[in-house]
């Protein structure tokens, strides 16, 4: 047994008052074991990790409870004794590589740094050590990578150069906090090979925190499941993902789209509940389908309905769950067959971006972001465009709508040429066109209300005749997404990441369009929270017959809402057909590769 | 009529500005979006605090910018006749210390000159001794009773104030029940340390220099407070002067990139190049020379006075918009490729709306901060100015001209430091109160500060 968490409580003081972001949790991470706590953002799973190393923000504190590793009590130790702990016998990683390394320090130094920290070892020994250590995370020319600075490496071995830090001095326990999610599936893949392989040689213990269910099923051999700040459940993997027994795990998987899934999304009504109140019922009981009377008036304590498996539910007195369903793919019928008019034809755009240099900035080469792209999207359909990050997928989806002027190349939308218009002459037909983004943080001006938000294309579009009509539009469009009406007068920084989104996607449908350009519009949410756009955004389909240009890196997703499919690398369309095609029976290199490299929860 | 008012360019753009100011209270006191914001400004105690203040200064600035010229006579066809000298209405209720001059230096509640001079003792022998003051402490028939009479008029005052501010707190809870969010304890506490250091001072100036006099012998308090006026001019009207050129040239440039952005950025890079004192002496003295050979124009000195003052505003306009460009164009470069920009692209809404709307509110923070920043560095500006020459008139009395005329009396001893120390505390005490307040503003207005979460 190496790390055992007991009771631990972590508060943080905020102007709202205490949020009790980590509530008594309870675990044990033994030896040579990967432990994989996974919850939605805002259950504790990375405070966790912090308290475990005391890295807490200044807003934080541990209130109560005992971590100890081995024989030794962590929160007693004082902070000079905890330095020594922290990267000799306990190390983290972290989600974003980008910034968790020093950018004006070579990547060799910050290994050597960590040696020479914790061993005492000259400058030559810690060079030798860390060239092995670089090798041992996989990089080929581990000499050349030692002299280089963090900007000179891609993601991935960023991550690398990260974990080879992290592991510099032998660790017993690594924590790595999400460290995956900022990385594209094929990377991701080799990241996690990566950790399995090097976990297994040195007889480490890998605490995962993680959101992705698919991850767990590829890396952990025991899942914890944290929901509010609670351990919800524990289990060993296979049991827990043949038969999960809290409410909110099998929620979770339900709330996955994938080739099974046809319908309508299982999602999580309501949200989390806020963390600054004292809680003596069951957390999850607002949102709980099975939920009965006691679950309001009592806390349930974990219980162990088979061995070794643990939930934190009533219901599991009763014994276990039964299994989950397994859903297999259900193909797409044939009669799916559009019949529908040409929406959008794109023939052979390409946007490069000119590389300038010198005084007189002169042109010396071009990055070639889309470089000859072709496709068509019948009016009511989806069709998604899948590629990793860097392969113009945004760039393409960008250009489509005129945003970016294309380099060449024509766009035809409802049998118009729209590509070399000016912005003026677009005017009439950016009704038809529209866009949802990414990010719902950046996406809406946090200085507007949403009243105004959502009225600005109205205006400018003149749909509506005056403001007092477009209001009354407006209101009718809100109950359509799924938002109160009283959202008008509000700020967007009031609303959740998922309303954000509905936000959104409200202020496109605003102005009626054939086609929405949907630009990642759920890889910034939380699995339940994606549910419900997604079939949101199916609705709507169904509804008003528009036709989605979905750019996304998520297959799960594209298996779920697209009829037909393209695959881009490096700016070019690899692959293109119907969904059951292209997924099922892939014909290109890199779409077997691309589909190989994600983690599938069955 | 008693009185000829007179209305200077400066009062016309400072009352402009007061009606401009009143025009938006009035406008966001009936919409409650706009309204919020400033509803959670004035929650904040500093605010308060620091508005109590600055309102002490605006006050005195108004009251300063009412001139006129009084009546001395009638003329041969029985027209009015009125004086050169033009007065404020300050000037009017300060006359005991405008007209109260000594012969030079005395130091602050003296009795005597702070040079010794020959006069004749009682017996006529002349002896080398420090004159007695004309005004100063005059009232006093025995100069040993001259501390007894200093605690006296304190004691007074500072009873004075106190009472003053006991009838205030009545008015608390009157206030809490119209407006129970604002913190009005600190707007009293703030009002009540301000009155208990006024009233003493104005009780113990009817008897004597409470600042001292300066090298001809004026009073340093009187001085102090007309300086105001002339640092609240130069401080706002500089910058409205400087922030049409410094928002629309950054915001611009960071939008519309290509060759706009480059004319704006090869202009600021060639203003920034060129020494700012020598750009605004050139400008200074051409004016200069424009006012001396049209001495028509200018009736009065008070004329000629304000006109250098209000074009030096302007010069300081002109010159200092760069850093607020810069600052403009960086941030706007960013927020451009935002995507709730992109989004504003996808509507064709149109590029003045997108700057109006979605920019320019979103670096409202950064133009706040900056005119703040320049408010003090602007009336600092005023006094490296008039050392070399070309600030303010000479006959306008600001703490420019007040702390150099102290600085030439730094080197001697004993040491003349109340003029300094006079201009420094004062404007010490509205540098702070400017930056307090505009720090809550910029707290008030920004969503972002609101939220208040942490990542759990």
């Amino acid at each position: 047994m190496t790390l055992q968490v007991a009771d631990l409580r972590t508060v943080l003081d905020t102007p709202r008052g205490v949020v009790r972001a980590v509530d008594g949790i309870d675990f044990e991470l033994r030896k040579g074991e990967c432990f994989a706590l996974v919850g939605e953002s805002g259950s504790g799973k990375s405070m966790t990790a912090l308290s475990l190393m005391r890295l807490l923000p200044e807003a934080g504190r541990i209130a109560s409870g005992r971590v100890s590793l081995g024989d030794v009590d962590l929160l007693g130790l004082p902070e000079a004794a905890m330095r020594a702990v922290r990267g000799r016998r306990v190390a983290m990683i972290f989600q974003e590589p980008a910034t968790a390394l020093n950018p004006v320090l070579t990547c060799g130094k910050q290994i050597v740094e960590v040696i020479q920290r914790h061993m005492n070892s000259s400058f030559e020994d810690a060079k030798e050590k860390s060239l092995q250590l670089l090798r041992a995370v996989g990089i080929d020319d581990a000499e050349r990578r030692f002299d280089e600075y963090p900007f000179q490496l891609s993601g991935g071995l960023k991550q690398r150069v990260m974990i080879a830090g992290a592991l510099a001095v032998d660790p017993e326990v690594l924590i790595a906090d999400e460290p995956t999610t900022a990385l594209d599936v094929t990377i991701q893949a080799q990241i996690l090979d990566l950790l399995v392989k090097l976990q297994a040689e040195r007889g480490m213990a890998l605490l995962l925190i993680t959101h992705d269910l698919g991850v767990v099923a590829k890396v952990a051999q025991r899942v914890a499941v944290m929901y509010a700040g609670e351990i919800v459940e524990v289990a060993e993997r296979e049991a827990f993902f043949r038969a999960p027994q809290h409410p909110y795990s099998q929620k979770l998987f339900a709330a996955l789209p994938g080739a099974g899934q046809r319908g309508e999304l299982a999602v999580i009504r309501g949200q989390v509940p806020p963390l600054t109140q004292p809680f003596n019922h069951c957390r999850f009981a607002d949102r709980c389908d099975f939920v009965f009377d006691r679950c309001r008036v009592e806390a349930p304590q974990l219980l162990e309905p088979a061995r070794g498996h643990f939930a934190r539910c009533f219901l599991r007195e009763e014994g276990l769950a039964p299994p989950r369903q397994t859903l297999s793919a259900i193909t797409k019928s044939a009669s799916e067959e559009s019949r529908d008019s040409i929406l959008l034809e794109v023939k052979d755009v390409k946007v490069h971006f000119p590389i300038r240099r010198g005084v007189f900035r002169r042109t010396v080469g071009y990055v070639k972001a889309v470089d000859g792209v072709s496709l068509e999207l019948r009016a009511g359909r989806t069709l998604a465009i899948v590629g990793e990050s860097g392969s113009g997928k945004t760039t393409l989806g960008k250009g489509v709508l005129q945003l970016i002027e294309p380099t060449a190349g024509t766009v035809i939308f409802q049998e118009q040429t729209i590509s070399g218009k000016s912005r003026a002459e677009l005017r009439p037909l950016r009704g038809a066109m529209q866009i949802v983004f990414q990010d719902p943080y950046a996406s809406l001006n946090p200085r507007l209300r949403v009243s105004e938000i959502l009225l600005e294309g109205m205006r400018s579009l003149r749909i509506g005749a005056n403001d007092a009509e477009r209001i009354a539009q407006l209101g009718k469009l809100l109950t359509e997404v799924g938002l109160p009406a009283e959202t008008l007068d509000r700020y967007p920084h009031e609303f959740s990441g998922g309303q954000r989104q509905r936000i959104a996607i409200a202020r496109a449908l605003a102005v009626n369009p054939k086609l929405i350009v949907c630009d990642e519009p759920t890889s910034a949410l939380d699995v339940s929270v994606q549910a419900q756009i997604l079939n949101l955004l199916r609705s709507l389909q169904e509804r008003f017959g528009i036709a989605y240009l979905f750019i996304t890196h998520n297959i799960a997703v594209v298996d779920y809402l697209a009829h037909e499919v393209a695959v881009m690398l490096k700016g070019r369309i690899v692959e293109r057909g119907a969904v059951d095609a292209v997924l099922r029976n892939p014909q290109h290199d890199y779409t077997r590769q691309l589909l190989a490299a994600v983690p599938r929860v069955d | 009529m008693p009185f000829k008012p007179v209305l200077l360019w400066t009062d016309l753009l400072l009352w402009l500005l007061v009606a401009g100011t009143a025009i938006y209270v009035w406008y966001c006191y009936r919409r409650p979006h706009l309204a919020a914001p400033w509803g959670r400004v004035f929650q904040s105690r500093t605010a308060i605090a620091s508005t109590v203040v600055l309102a002490a200064f605006v006050g005195m600035t108004l009251a300063d910018s009412l001139h006129f010229r009084p009546r001395i006579g009638s003329g041969s066809e029985g027209a009015a006749q009125y004086s050169n000298e033009v007065l404020s209405v300050l000037d009017v209720a300060f006359a005991y210390l405008r007209e109260r001059r000594e012969r030079t230096y005395s130091a602050p509640l003296a009795t005597r000159l702070y040079a010794k001079d020959q006069i004749e003792s009682s017996t006529g022998a002349p002896t080398r001794d420090y004159p007695k003051l004309t005004y100063g402490g005059a009232h006093l028939q025995d100069e040993s009773a001259h501390g007894r009479d200093i605690a006296l008029r304190a004691g007074l005052g500072a009873s004075l104030a106190v009472a003053a501010a006991f009838l205030l707190s009545l008015l608390r809870r009157r206030l809490s029940r119209w407006r129970p969010n604002v913190p009005w304890s600190a707007g009293l506490w703030t009002f009540a340390v301000l009155l208990l250091l006024t009233v003493p001072l104005l009780v113990l100036s009817t008897g004597y220099h409470v600042f001292g006099t300066d090298k001809v012998g004026q009073d340093v308090f009187y001085q102090s407070l007309k300086s105001i006026r002339t640092a609240l001019v130069i401080a706002t009207l500089s910058t409205v002067t400087m922030l049409p050129f410094g928002v629309l040239f950054g915001i611009v440039a960071g939008y519309f990139r290509g060759w706009i952005d480059d004319v704006i950025q090869y202009l600021y890079t060639t203003l920034n190049s060129i020494p700012g004192v020598l750009l605004i002496a050139a400008a200074v003295l051409m004016m200069q020379v424009y006012i001396d050979t049209h001495p028509q124009l200018f009736p009065t000195a008070a004329d000629r006075a304000d006109v250098r003052l209000l074009l030096l505003c302007i010069i300081l306009g002109v010159t200092s918009w760069t850093g607020l460009t810069r600052l403009l164009r960086g941030e706007t470069l960013k927020l451009s490729q935002l995507e709730y920009i992109q989004a504003a692209h996808a509507f064709g809404v149109s590029s003045a709306r997108i700057l109006g709307r979605h920019i320019l509110p979103n670096v409202a923070h950064i133009v706040i901060i900056t005119l703040v920043m320049d408010f003090s560095g602007l009336v600092l500006a005023e006094a490296v100015l008039s050392y070399v020459g070309v600030g303010v008139d000479p006959a306008t009395i600001s703490f420019g001209t007040m702390i150099n005329a102290a600085r030439l009396e730094m080197g001697r001893e004993p040491i003349v430091w109340w003029s300094l120390a006079a201009a420094f505390a004062f404007m010490l005490v509205l540098v702070l109160a400017a930056n307090l307040l505009a720090d809550a503003v910029r707290d008030g207005f920004d969503p972002r500060v609101r939220v208040g979460s942490v990542p759990v």
